[in-house]
């Protein structure tokens, strides 16, 4: 679905990205664990190409992003992103910003979009939430209508970039829940996250990222039960 | 202090026609530099640093000079090497727009740029174009954003527009200054031309007032 070659990627002199491989499978859950500025927003971002990069290739669904043929709009509509900060769209309804991309990007009809919307509103649980603006929303609430929104497109991957970092505690187990779900009913998903239960119970792989390279991969077993790498160890002491 | 009632009235129907001048100044001012300031906005947004160049000179200068000297260089420089006779409030006009139009574009740029860089990422993220990014997220917020600045810049060029008293555009002024000429008084020109101006600014600023509560709601 998504494979990762040598990819390189620096702001100014700072190289942030020093070569990452990483080729992920259809249906495959991963998570991006490792501390902070070593490189996984950058990574994430440059999947769905929202950041440039200098080096390497990386190719999503067949397309080669780096080939100037490929129409990135097209990559875009297949990989749905959900961000730390939601990113809703404030002037819009709930429901508004679940069907705008759908009626202007894949043109379906306005009874099409509503219905997908509700659908998917009802998924994540806040049916009765349709015709809110986002500010009256909670935290988890509104990372819940950023999931429906994303999904909305039918996106064949899902990259979230710390999806509950910006919560209050008592609202991460909602996200959590319908992450979970999304990755039970087979969505492929690339998770960066601080959140450990969650990657030791629903992922299938765990990337460990540290200072723009990925230093240690394997099962979460592997990674959480018996890391190999001392960068791992010192890491995973702190957070665990 | 004894204060002339009747010179006013005498005057009325200049003051009317310098009011109606004043208001066209104006309007012309408001659309021509809301026009152009959208254009040299965006291009002052152009990432490519030789193509913003001329658009960031262009609010230099327009920012960083008088407007009286503008008026000054368009009516007796510019004007004069597209016809023999320049129209005083054709070059009023066309100074008004010019200069307007540097402080719209600030406007605008500042509008746009104020809002959260994640918005434009979400709606990217969701496969829409530039353009429709733009036109569906991120100019319906910056607009809502640039009605209060954009509304105390028509009250600006409307004040300004007085300027255009002194290469004799037949405006408010014009008519204040003409009466104080003949009279050789200072309070009944100018407390008139004064209070005139403030009901047009008033005005203005009541109806932006209107626009912005029910932009809100
Ligand atoms: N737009 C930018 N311009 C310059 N430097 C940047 C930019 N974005 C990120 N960086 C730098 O790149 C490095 C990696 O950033 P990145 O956001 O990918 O880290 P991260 O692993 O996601 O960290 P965190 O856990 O804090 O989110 C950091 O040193 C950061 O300061
Ligand atoms: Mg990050």
């Amino acid at each position: 679905m998504i494979r990762v070659t040598n990819l390189k990627k620096s702001y100014g002199s700072l190289q942030v990205l020093k070569g990452i491989n990483v080729h992920i499978h259809e249906k495959e859950v991963v998570v991006v664990i490792g501390p902070s500025g070593s490189g996984k927003s950058t990574f994430l971002r440059c999947l769905n190409l929202l950041e440039d990069f200098d080096e390497g290739d990386i190719v999503v669904d067949g397309f080669h992003l780096k080939d100037p043929k490929t129409d990135l709009n097209k990559v875009r509509e297949e990989v749905g992103m959900v961000f730390q900060r939601f990113n809703l769209f404030p002037h819009m309804t709930v429901l508004d910003n679940i069907t705008l991309a759908p009626m202007k990007v894949r043109k379906w009809s306005k009874e099409k979009a509503t219905e997908k919307a509700m659908q998917l509103l009802v998924k994540v649980g806040l049916q009765d939430k349709a015709h809110v603006y986002p500010d009256s929303l909670s935290g988890g609430q509104a990372q819940r209508v950023a999931i429906a929104r994303a999904l909305a497109m039918e996106p064949k991957v899902m990259l979230f970039d710390e999806p509950t970092s910006a919560l209050d505690p008592e609202m991460v187990g909602e996200v959590l829940a319908v992450m979970k779900q999304l990755a039970k009913e087979g969505m492929t998903m690339v998770v960066v996250t601080h959140e450990m239960g969650f990657a030791r119970e629903v992922g299938d792989r765990v990337l460990f990222m540290d200072g723009g390279v990925v230093v240690e991969e394997g099962t979460p077993q592997q990674i959480f039960d018996a890391p190999q790498h001392e960068r791992t160890k010192s890491f995973l002491s702190k957070v665990l | 202090m004894d204060f002339r009632f009747n010179i006013i009235l005498e005057y009325a129907p200049f003051f009317f026609k310098g009011v109606l001048w004043t208001v066209g100044l104006s309007l012309v001012g408001i659309f021509f530099g809301t026009i152009l300031g959208l254009a040299i906005g965006l291009g002052k947004m152009v990432r490519n640093r030789l193509v913003r160049l001329p658009f960031d000179w262009y609010v230099h200068f327009f920012r960083g000079t008088p407007l009286f000297v503008q008026i000054l260089l368009i009516h007796f420089g510019v004007m004069p090497m597209f016809t023999a006779q320049p129209n005083p409030l054709v070059s009023g006009a066309i100074s008004l727009s010019l200069n307007a139009a540097a402080y719209i574009a600030e406007i605008f740029r500042a509008g746009i740029q104020s809002i959260d860089r994640g918005q434009m990422e979400a709606a990217r993220s969701l496969g829409m174009t530039h353009v429709q990014a733009m036109r569906y997220i991120i100019l319906p917020q910056a607009i809502k954003r640039m009605i209060p600045p954009l509304g105390n810049e028509f009250i600006v060029l409307i004040k300004d527009s007085s300027l255009a008293a002194i290469i004799a555009a037949p405006e408010l002024m014009y008519w204040g200054r003409a009466m104080q000429g003949q009279y050789y008084r200072v309070w009944e020109p100018y407390l008139t031309v004064a209070l005139i101006y403030l009901v047009l600014t008033l005005s203005l600023s009541k109806l932006l007032h209107r626009l912005e509560r029910r932009y809100d709601a």
